[in-house]
């Protein structure tokens, strides 16, 4: 199996830890060997753009740059960070002279960027290069009866890569039925979930994250599975607030597909960071 | 050519990264707004930002929160017929209020980007404490006890960071950004 480039970004060093951990671990187990990139740097999220646009390629190149000296390509578990690193090694490619602004920039720290890489979400190795019937005989702990809600998001499916259908992409319920769960009707599986607008338009995000959870309950999910970490924080921890602000109950939990599929792997429990939500899932948990 | 761009030429010049067809080929069809997660919070709807700026209409264009209030998911921009990547128009015209101070100051978003940012050019890491302080003064009172009882249930959780992380080759780092904005080394 190839050997990958790994670069958890900043939201796994701390808030998503359990997701960085069971990344690593189901990694281990499915034949994937991560290399973590040496002193990568933030991807700037959505922040660098609103700034400059030049400023966002080149410090995402440099760590592109740092997976191209050691021969790599890149994975990101974070939708955000993928699609940065997605679109800067496109635009790089695309566009001599972005490339040469970026290398200008990158010669003071001894680096350059040649666009000889490609850039991976986690899920995309999981389901491409494992393949999700490799991953189907793994399974030690099948997921029997457990609804699970496929949550994409955005940026993990868009903007569009390489003409993929962007409008009814199925490798998430296929990864989830390979668990041996149960994939619900997630209608709005591909709608935002605010982003950092929870941080700048708070009373729009927390609707934003009302209309998930909704959907999620109305499809009888127990739990929503998802790919990123923007995605798991707002609906996760915000959902207290949602119930305030909107008069809800909510109460569902949200985990990272890796603790899922840690879970059906056989990984032990106490290593699938379960406990430190604040919508507990331990419940769905301890079935298993 | 001495001529003054006009402010769709302008908003055009600061897409040129991106693959998106210009502007000009919107048909008003509506699909972005009517895909558009955010349009009920919008003084705009997407379909007329696009329409206001290819009509030169500079000042309604920048008083409005449209643009502020985008989450850059990139739902309109993967169907639109017109092949129009409206997504990236938002960071446009978001880089243009930044960069002529023409943003409102009842809005978080530019300051939190700028804080954003800021953060991360003087440790190469993003820092959510350091973070949250200096752009808590742009919310609402209510968000601010929000966040600060988010905060406490994730210290008590594990989940927030004590002490910021930074990057090893730090001065280069700098100087890399240096050589992209003159100042962005800058404290
Ligand atoms: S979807 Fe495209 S063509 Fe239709 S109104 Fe929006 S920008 Fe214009
Ligand atoms: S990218 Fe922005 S304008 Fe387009 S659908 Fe998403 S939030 Fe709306």
């Amino acid at each position: 199996m190839k050997k990958f480039a790994y670069f958890p970004g900043c939201s796994l060093e701390k808030i998503a830890l359990s997701y960085n951990k069971t990344s690593v671990e189901t990694s281990k187990i499915l034949g994937v060997e991560l290399q973590e990139l040496e002193d990568w740097n933030c991807c700037g999220a959505t922040t660098y753009f609103h700034v400059d646009q030049l400023l966002a390629y080149t410090l995402t190149a440099r760590n592109l740059a740092m997976a191209e000296k050691e021969g790599l390509d890149l994975v990101a578990p974070c939708s955000a960070c993928y699609k940065n690193a997605y679109t800067t090694n496109k635009y790089f490619k695309a566009d001599p002279d972005v490339a040469e602004h970026i290398n200008y920039a990158l010669e003071e720290d001894d680096l350059q960027f040649n666009g000889d890489i490609n850039v991976h979400h986690i899920m995309d190795i999981y389901v491409n290069e494992v393949g999700v019937d490799a991953i189907k005989e793994k399974v030690k702990v099948p997921l029997e009866g457990l609804k699970v809600a496929p949550y994409y998001g955005c940026q993990i499916v868009r903007p569009r890569k390489n003409g993929e259908d962007v409008e009814n992409p199925q490798f998430f319920e296929d990864l989830v039925k390979a668990m041996g769960a149960e994939a619900v009707d997630f209608a709005e599986r591909l709608r935002c979930c605010g982003g950092s607008l929870i941080m700048t338009s708070r009373t729009a995000a927390l609707d934003m994250v009302r209309v998930l959870l909704k959907n999620a309950v109305d499809s009888g999910a127990d739990v929503i599975a998802t790919a990123c970490p923007l995605c798991q924080v707002n609906l996760e921890c915000y959902q207290l607030q949602v119930n305030e602000e909107f008069g809800t109950d909510f109460n569902m939990p949200v985990t990272y597909f890796t603790q899922l599929l840690g879970l059906a792997l056989g990984m032990p429990k106490k290593k699938l960071g379960i406990g430190s939500e604040l919508v507990s899932a331990a419940p769905i948990f301890g079935e298993f | 050519m001495a001529a003054k761009p006009t402010f769709s030429q302008e908003i055009s010049n600061l897409l040129y990264a991106s693959q998106g067809s210009p502007l000009k080929n919107c048909i008003q069809c509506g699909t972005c707004s009517g895909t558009c997660p955010v349009v009920n919070y919008m003084d705009q709807t997407p379909r007329r930002l696009i329409g206001m700026i290819n009509a030169n209409l500079k000042e309604d264009v920048l008083d409005c929160n449209t643009y502020w209030f985008c989450a850059s998911c990139y739902h309109c921009t993967v169907r639109c017929p017109a092949k129009i990547d409206i997504a990236e128009a938002m960071y446009a015209v978001k880089r243009y209020s930044i960069w002529h101070k023409t943003y409102s100051e009842d809005l978080v978003g530019p300051t939190f980007s700028e804080t954003f940012v800021k953060t991360i050019i003087n440790n190469g890491r993003s820092f959510e404490p350091v973070l949250a302080p200096t752009y808590m003064f742009s919310m609402g009172i209510k968000e601010v006890l929000q966040e600060a009882y988010m905060g406490t249930q994730m210290m008590l959780k594990g989940r927030m960071p004590v002490l910021p992380t930074k990057i090893k080759r730090l001065d280069n780092f700098k100087k890399v950004i240096r050589r992209i904005i003159p100042m962005g080394g800058e404290k």
